[in-house]
């Protein structure tokens, strides 16, 4: 409100947000997992984000105070805010909002007016989302990114909308929808709908980006909507296409890509040649590059809430240096660029009505992101236990999924940014105590295996009903004990059958009502809702 | 397998005397494993392609003997010299006896 | 064919794993030696009715592949002719679920060599 705008203004202004020395002779500006979000919201950073074998306790496996610390932010400000999730609720009056396509913009506009070579890369996971995003099946981000002026993206949650909806955006953009892992199935030929890689000629120099779409796309989504494509991680075609822009002239080679941090740093040590990737999928934000090798990784966070640029200083084929910066988009601070106001609204318009009807409140913070359960998937594990009747739920783990504070309306766009997707019918179905066991100990295996390669980049999937202990540095099969049954107090009998609500299934013909409409249905009930973190998760091995 | 069986082959455009060339073919086929049980709860029969080969002009490039955990639509690729231009012949043996042939010129440069 | 002797194999084999069987009854018992072939296969399966493998081992005349963790093991054998390019196959097996998938070569002086790879089979859903 006014008062937080004030507030933020007095501590920060956007010069000071905007405050770079130019550095060498091209520009890169990256922005990534937007999910769809145009208009400035709260999102709270991670409280659980655990690394295990090699990457244990070293970025972007750091949150709260030992970030804080890390990389010397003082508590308690903008940045600290920004970046951590300590004290969000009482930073948050202070600081307010972030993100917002029409603050981006102005921040874009800003570095080009500077530079205006610069070039804007988009890392995916950026037509999904949001509630006119699921409406328009992706138009309004594809206009705005458009509008927004990107020059290249990749790709992941775009793919949720199918093949020829895909195909379809595809044709509609100004720049290249890259992916040299994306293959025909068929044929196990890389696909010809998608190029592997794209050239700028920018400050003197020849700068190849080289696109990597979401290797685990047919696993971690429906794979039935986009059954003539395969991806994976494909490194030694990586290789060679680091090779192959080399050999015709490049001067520094930049990787787009939606692989997940820890993905990205083993490729980093594993490909040569790669001067900067540009990381994405597993939303991490970190306020300086993570180096591999001569490798530059860089972490833009998600949700519109930060842009990166990064200058560098390339001559005669080679990095000789950068500068960085991680700019938070503080919505109170930045002026809405007036042309992107515009594009949004019109964009919003059509679906304005719905999306602002209030559901409900929360008297509670409510939140997603991190390892385990968040108090927004609490609420959600509620609704699909009372609504459905069952005796547990299942949530997905996903990493989108925007935050309130307390106090706040919940409309219905606010329920969207935390469920909305092309099949998301809430299932009723009855599994063993061993089943359910199972599915927990695949995906904690897909989160906390040791080797990169093997991980999906989510989070553990989320529990109503149901308390257990996990030991992330177990193998898989032997992380997830004492599985107890909430209600009763009792331990889930592997042989007894029980009542299993959840959403997000990936198999084809799943039936039921669509998560929003359920978790629409029971905050109306409730009127005011208040989550709280249930406890029920107990983490060992960290 | 009533359906019509269509085998596809995939070969480079062209390649010099003597090269090595990559060679693609794909066969619509459901490869029933015989592991398979129908509503009813009775076992669906075995019938897979349980031989495949490929000759360039009559001399033996590949003879795969295919086991039901091949995937249905059998994929194979694999290299073939061509010493001069010639005929490619790819036959795939069906479990019901009958064989399925596709022959594909190729000119070599 | 293979499968008929590797059934065959089994009365005196009694006490070994279907894997073992389906191995001595390709090898005939002879040591295998470690490496020498290289096997390309996703770290996770997209589907585990199709997964997608390459194995390359050079100077074999054949090669067989195994999946240790089907109930029945063999995938398949592939036999390399006078015409052949090189001592390469690409296909796509299925997989039951997560299990090293093995490539045994035999090579020209009929020594044999091999190398597995572990390919997961996952349930899926979820996602950053
Ligand atoms: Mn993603
Ligand atoms: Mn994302």
């Amino acid at each position: 409100g006014n008062w937080s705008r004030l507030a933020a203004q007095q501590v920060l202004t956007q010069d000071d947000l905007l405050r770079f020395e130019s550095f060498g002779n091209v520009s890169l500006i990256h922005v990534t997992d937007i999910h769809a979000q145009l208009k400035p919201i709260w999102f709270r950073e991670p409280e659980f984000n655990f690394g295990v074998g090699d990457v244990r306790g070293v970025p972007p496996h750091v949150v709260g105070r030992e970030f804080i610390d890390m990389f010397n932010l003082t508590p308690g400000s903008a940045d600290a805010y920004a970046l951590t999730y300590p004290d969000f609720v009482a930073l948050g009056q202070a600081y307010g909002k972030m993100g917002g396509m029409d603050r981006v913009a102005t921040v874009i506009k800003a570095i080009r007016a500077e530079r205006p070579e610069a070039i804007l890369l988009d890392g995916g996971d950026t037509w999904h989302g949001s509630m006119s995003s699921y409406l328009s099946r992706g138009q309004d981000m594809v206009n705005v990114m458009n509008a927004l002026g990107v020059e290249a993206m990749t790709s992941h949650w775009e793919w949720t909308l199918g093949t020829d909806r895909v195909l379809e955006l595809v044709d509609q953009l100004n720049f290249p929808f890259l992916g040299q892992n994306i293959f025909d199935a068929e044929w196990n030929e890389p696909s010809e709908d998608f190029p592997s890689y794209t050239w700028f000629e920018r400050g003197g120099a020849k700068v190849a980006v080289i696109g990597q779409a979401f290797p685990y796309t047919p696993i971690a989504n429906p794979g039935w909507m986009f059954p003539e494509f395969s991806f994976g991680i494909r490194d030694e075609r990586m290789q060679e296409m680091v090779n192959e822009v080399k050999a015709q002239g490049a001067d520094l080679v930049v990787v787009l890509s939606h692989n997940g941090f820890d993905v990205d740093r083993k490729m980093a040590s594993r490909v040569q040649g790669i001067d900067v990737i540009l990381t994405g999928h597993t939303h991490d934000a970190l306020p300086e590059p993570v180096l591999v090798g001569t490798t530059l990784l860089i972490a833009s966070g998600s949700h519109g809430k930060f842009v990166t640029r990064l200058d560098l200083d390339v001559r005669d084929g080679q990095l000789m240096g950068f500068r960085h910066k991680l700019i938070p988009i503080f919505a109170d601070v930045i002026t809405p660029d007036a042309e992107m106001a515009a594009v949004i609204d019109a964009e919003r318009a059509p679906y304005a009505a719905q999306m602002e009807e209030v559901i409900g409140h929360t008297d509670s913070l409510l939140y997603r992101r991190g390892n385990f359960a968040g108090t927004w998937d609490n609420l959600i594990c509620d609704a699909v236990m009372s609504e459905r009747d069952t005796e547990i739920a299942l949530s997905p783990g996903v990493r989108w999924g925007a935050s309130l504070m307390p106090g706040d309306a919940i409309t219905r766009e606010d329920i969207h940014a935390v469920t909305t997707m092309t099949y998301g019918q809430v299932y009723r179905s009855e599994m063993t105590g061993e089943t359910i066991h199972a599915i927990l100990e695949d995906v904690a295996d897909n989160l906390f295996n040791t080797d990169p390669y093997y991980q999906q980049g989510g989070d553990m999937v989320r529990l109503g009903g149901l308390g257990y202990a996990i030991d992330i540095t177990k193998p898989i099969g032997e992380r997830i004990t004492g599985l107890t049954l909430l209600r009763t107090g009792e331990a889930l009998d592997p042989a007894q059958t029980y009542t299993v609500g959840g959403w997000a299934s990936v198999n084809e013909g799943t039936e039921g009502p669509m998560i929003w409409d359920v978790v629409e249905e029971h905050i109306r009930k409730l009127g005011r809702v208040s989550a709280e973190p249930n406890g029920s998760v107990i983490v060992s091995g960290i | 397998m009533m359906t019509e069986v269509r085998p596809r082959i995939r070969l480079p455009r062209s390649a010099s005397a003597g090269e090595s060339i990559v060679v693609k073919t794909l066969i619509n086929h459901d490869m029933e494993s015989g592991q398979r049980r129908n509503s009813a709860g009775e076992t669906i029969p075995r019938q897979i392609i349980n031989r495949f080969t490929c000759e360039f002009n009559g001399v033996m490039v590949l003879d795969a003997a295919l086991e039901p955990a091949i995937s249905a639509n059998p994929y194979m690729e694999f290299e073939a010299v061509v010493p001069e231009s010639g005929e490619f012949v790819f036959t795939w043996y069906d479990d019901n006896g009958e064989v399925y042939t596709a022959t594909e010129t190729f000119e070599v440069s | 064919g293979l499968g008929a002797s590797a059934v065959a194999m089994l009365p005196v084999a009694a006490a070994a794993t279907p894997v073992d069987d389906a191995i001595a009854a390709y090898t005939g018992g002879a040591a295998i030696a470690e490496g020498g072939v290289t096997i390309t296969a996703p770290e996770i399966a997209e589907n585990g009715n199709t997964v997608p493998i390459t194995i390359e081992a050079p100077g074999a005349v054949e090669i067989m592949l195994i999946a240790t963790g089907n109930p029945t093991p063999n995938v398949g054998k592939f036999t390399f002719g006078p015409g052949s390019g090189a001592p390469m196959i690409a296909t796509r097996m299925r997989l039951g679920r997560t299990q090293d998938v093995l490539a045994i070569a035999k090579m020209e002086d009929g020594s044999f060599a091999s190398t597995a790879v572990e390919v997961k089979v996952t349930i899926g859903g979820c996602g950053g």
